[in-house]
C-alpha cells in the first residue's frame, strides 16, 4: 500500500516536470532561435534553416547590424532618456507627495485625483499637440522633448504611489524635527528623502524600465536616426528589403540583449515592485 | 492641521505647473480639436459632432473596435485564466512536491517574454512567422505538416489570430506573478481544512481564487485597458493590415494623425478611447473600493 503511494507520487512529480518544461519550451522557444540565428552566417541560414545550431558561431552578423544602424549610439540615446527620466521623475514625484502625503495641503485629495487621471490618460490623446508644441518651441526631434514628457507622465504615477506610501510616515519624526528648528526644506532633504530611499530606488528602476520600453511617443517625436532609441531605431530597420534573414534576428537579438541584463540585475527590485504596485 | 499644512504648497508648484504644460493643455486641445476638422496647419474649422458622426459611421473605426474586443480575449481572458491555473498549481502542488527552487525556476522563465519591449517582442515573433524562412513554417515541415505553413501576418485570415497568440504569449507572466504573491496571503489552515473535509482540486482552485479577488481585479482592468491602448506589435507586425484585419483604435488614430493628417478625426478616435479607458477606471474604483469596505481586502 505505502509503495504504491510512493510511486503514484513519483509519477506525480515526473508528469509534473514535463508539463511544466513543455509551457516553458513554448515560453523560451523565441529567444532561444533568435539567439542561434543571429550567430549564423548568411550561407550556413540558406544552407540549413532557422532550426539548427549554428556552424560555426559567427558574430558577423550582430557586428553588421551593430555598425549598420550605429547601435552604440542608440543605446547611448536609450540610456541618456531613460536614466535622466528616472531621476526627474523621482525627484518630482519625491517634491509633489512631500506637499500632497506629508504636509496634507488644502485639496490633496483633488490634486491626487488630477494626477491619477493623468497618469491612465492614453497617450494617443496627448501626441498630436504634444508634436504640434514641440515643433512650436522648437524640441521637435529633440531628447528633451521626450525627456520632458515622460519625466511628467512618470511622476504623475509616483507621486501617487508615494503619496500613499507616506500616509504611514513615522510623524514623530517629523515633530521632533520641527521641534528641532528644522526648516520644510531640511525636513524633505533631512529627513523624509533618506527614510523613504528604499521606495524611491524602486521607483527610480520601474521609470527607467518603463521609459526605456515605450514606444508611441518616442516614434512620433524623434524621427531622425540620430535621436532614436534602441526600440525606435530596431522597428524602423524591419521590413527593409535589404534585411536578409540572420540580420533580421541580429536585429532582434539585440533588441532583447539590454532587456535581459536589466531583468538580471534588477529581477529583486522588479519582484518586489511589481507585487507591491498590483496592491496600491 | 492647518498650521501643520502651511508652507508644503510650494514644493507642488514644478510639478503641478508640468502637469498643466505636458498632460493638461494637450488634453484641452484634442477634445477642442476633436470638434473641428483640420490637417494640422492653417486654422481648424469647427464642425461640431460631424468626426463623431461619421466615427459612428466608419467602417474601419469599428473594424478596429471589434478586432480590439478579440485582443482583450488574447490579452485579458486567456491570460488571466492560464495565470490562475498555473499559479494554483504551482503554488498548491508543485512547490509542495518539487520545492520552492523549481517553483521559481519555471516562474522565471515565464515572465521572460515580459521584460522585452512590446515593439521587440513583436519583432522577434515576426521573425519566427516569416513565410517563407521563418522558424514556425519551417517547424511545420520538419513534422511533415508543411501543408499547415502559411503567411500567417499577411493572410487576413490568419492574421489577428496571430497577433493574438503573439500576445498571449507575451502577456502570461503578468497575471502569473501577480496571482502568485497574492497566493502568499492565503491561510495554510483554511486549504487544510477543507483537505481534511474532503475537497477536491476543483474546490480547493475555487477558494484559492476566491481568497485572490483584488489581484484577480487588477489584473483584468489593467490588461483591459492596456489591450485598448496597444499600438506597437501592431506598427511592427502589420500595420493594420492587410486590409483591416489587424487594425486598433490606436493605430487607427496614428494613421489619422500623422498619415492622412486628418488631426481632427484622429483626435475623436483618441477621445472615444479615452472615455471608454475612464468608464473601465471607474468601474475599477468601484470595485475596488467595494472590497475595501467588506473588510476583505
Amino acid at each position: 500500500m505505502h509503495a504504491q503511494t510512493k510511486k503514484k507520487r513519483i509519477t506525480g512529480k515526473i508528469l509534473t516536470l514535463i508539463l511544466l518544461t513543455l509551457i516553458m519550451v513554448l515560453m523560451v522557444f523565441p529567444f532561444v532561435v533568435i539567439i542561434t540565428n543571429s550567430f549564423k552566417t548568411a550561407p550556413d541560414f540558406a544552407k540549413n534553416g532557422p532550426l539548427t545550431l549554428p556552424q560555426p558561431w559567427s558574430l558577423q552578423a550582430i557586428i553588421t547590424f551593430w555598425t549598420r544602424v550605429n547601435y552604440g549610439q542608440k543605446l547611448w540615446n536609450s540610456f541618456s532618456i531613460s536614466f535622466s527620466v528616472a531621476i526627474l521623475a523621482v525627484l518630482l514625484s519625491l517634491l509633489n507627495s512631500f506637499a500632497l502625503g506629508i504636509g496634507k495641503i488644502k485639496g490633496t485629495v483633488g490634486f491626487l485625483i488630477v494626477f491619477v487621471i493623468a497618469n491612465t490618460l492614453p497617450q494617443e490623446v496627448l501626441v498630436y499637440p504634444l508634436y504640434y508644441m514641440a515643433k512650436l518651441v522648437g524640441l521637435y526631434d529633440h531628447q528633451l522633448s521626450v525627456i520632458i514628457i515622460f519625466t511628467v507622465i512618470q511622476s504623475a504615477f509616483g507621486t501617487y504611489l508615494l503619496s500613499s506610501a507616506f500616509q504611514a510616515f513615522p510623524r514623530q519624526l517629523l515633530e521632533a524635527a520641527t521641534v528641532d528648528g528644522c526648516s520644510k526644506r531640511q525636513l524633505l532633504v533631512k529627513i523624509v528623502a533618506p527614510v523613504s530611499s528604499s521606495t524611491l530606488s524602486v521607483l527610480f528602476v520601474f521609470f527607467f524600465l518603463w521609459t526605456w520600453n515605450e514606444f508611441f511617443i518616442p516614434l512620433v517625436m524623434l524621427v531622425s536616426n540620430a535621436h532614436q532609441t534602441v526600440p525606435i531605431a530596431i522597428s524602423v530597420t524591419q521590413g527593409q528589403h535589404n534585411m536578409d534573414m540572420t540580420a533580421a534576428s541580429a536585429s532582434a537579438f539585440l533588441g532583447i540583449l539590454p532587456c535581459i541584463i536589466f531583468f538580471v540585475l534588477f529581477q529583486r527590485t522588479l519582484t518586489k515592485g511589481i507585487t507591491a504596485g498590483a496592491i496600491k | 492641521m492647518r498650521e501643520r499644512s502651511k508652507g508644503y504648497g510650494i514644493f507642488l508648484v514644478p510639478g503641478f505647473i508640468l502637469l498643466v504644460i505636458v498632460i493638461g493643455i494637450p488634453f484641452l486641445m484634442s477634445l477642442s480639436v476633436s470638434f473641428t476638422k483640420w490637417t494640422g496647419v492653417g486654422k481648424p474649422e469647427f464642425v461640431g459632432l460631424a468626426n463623431y458622426r461619421s466615427a459612428l459611421a466608419d467602417p474601419i473605426f469599428w473594424a478596429s473596435f471589434r478586432n480590439n474586443l478579440q485582443l482583450i480575449f488574447a490579452i485579458t481572458v486567456i491570460p488571466t485564466f492560464i495565470g490562475l491555473l498555473l499559479s494554483v498549481f504551482l503554488f498548491d502542488y508543485v512547490s509542495d512536491t518539487l520545492g520552492t527552487h523549481t517553483v521559481n525556476f519555471f516562474r522565471t522563465a515565464y515572465y521572460l517574454p515580459q521584460v522585452l519591449p512590446v515593439a521587440i517582442a513583436g519583432i522577434v515573433w515576426g521573425w519566427i512567422l516569416n513565410p517563407k524562412q521563418g522558424a514556425l513554417n519551417s517547424l511545420l515541415k520538419l513534422f511533415g505538416l508543411g501543408g499547415l505553413a502559411q503567411n500567417w501576418l499577411g493572410n487576413p485570415a490568419t492574421a489577428l489570430n496571430s497577433v493574438m497568440m503573439i500576445m498571449i504569449w507575451f502577456q502570461i507572466g503578468y497575471p502569473l506573478i501577480i496571482f502568485m504573491a497574492g497566493l502568499q496571503r492565503v491561510d495554510p489552515q483554511v486549504i487544510e481544512a477543507a483537505e481534511v473535509d474532503g475537497a477536491n482540486w476543483y474546490q480547493k482552485f475555487r477558494i484559492y481564487v476566491y481568497m485572490i479577488r483584488p489581484e484577480l481585479l487588477v489584473v483584468v482592468l489593467t490588461s483591459m485597458i492596456y489591450s485598448l491602448k496597444l499600438f506597437s506589435q501592431i506598427y511592427v507586425l502589420t500595420r493594420g493590415g492587410p486590409g483591416t484585419a489587424t487594425m486598433v483604435p490606436s493605430y487607427f488614430a496614428y494613421q489619422n494623425f500623422f498619415e492622412k493628417t486628418r488631426v481632427g478625426y484622429g483626435s475623436t478616435v483618441a477621445m472615444i478611447m479615452t472615455v471608454i479607458i475612464v468608464i473601465l477606471e471607474v468601474i475599477f474604483i468601484t470595485c475596488q473600493s467595494k472590497m475595501t469596505d467588506e473588510g476583505e481586502y
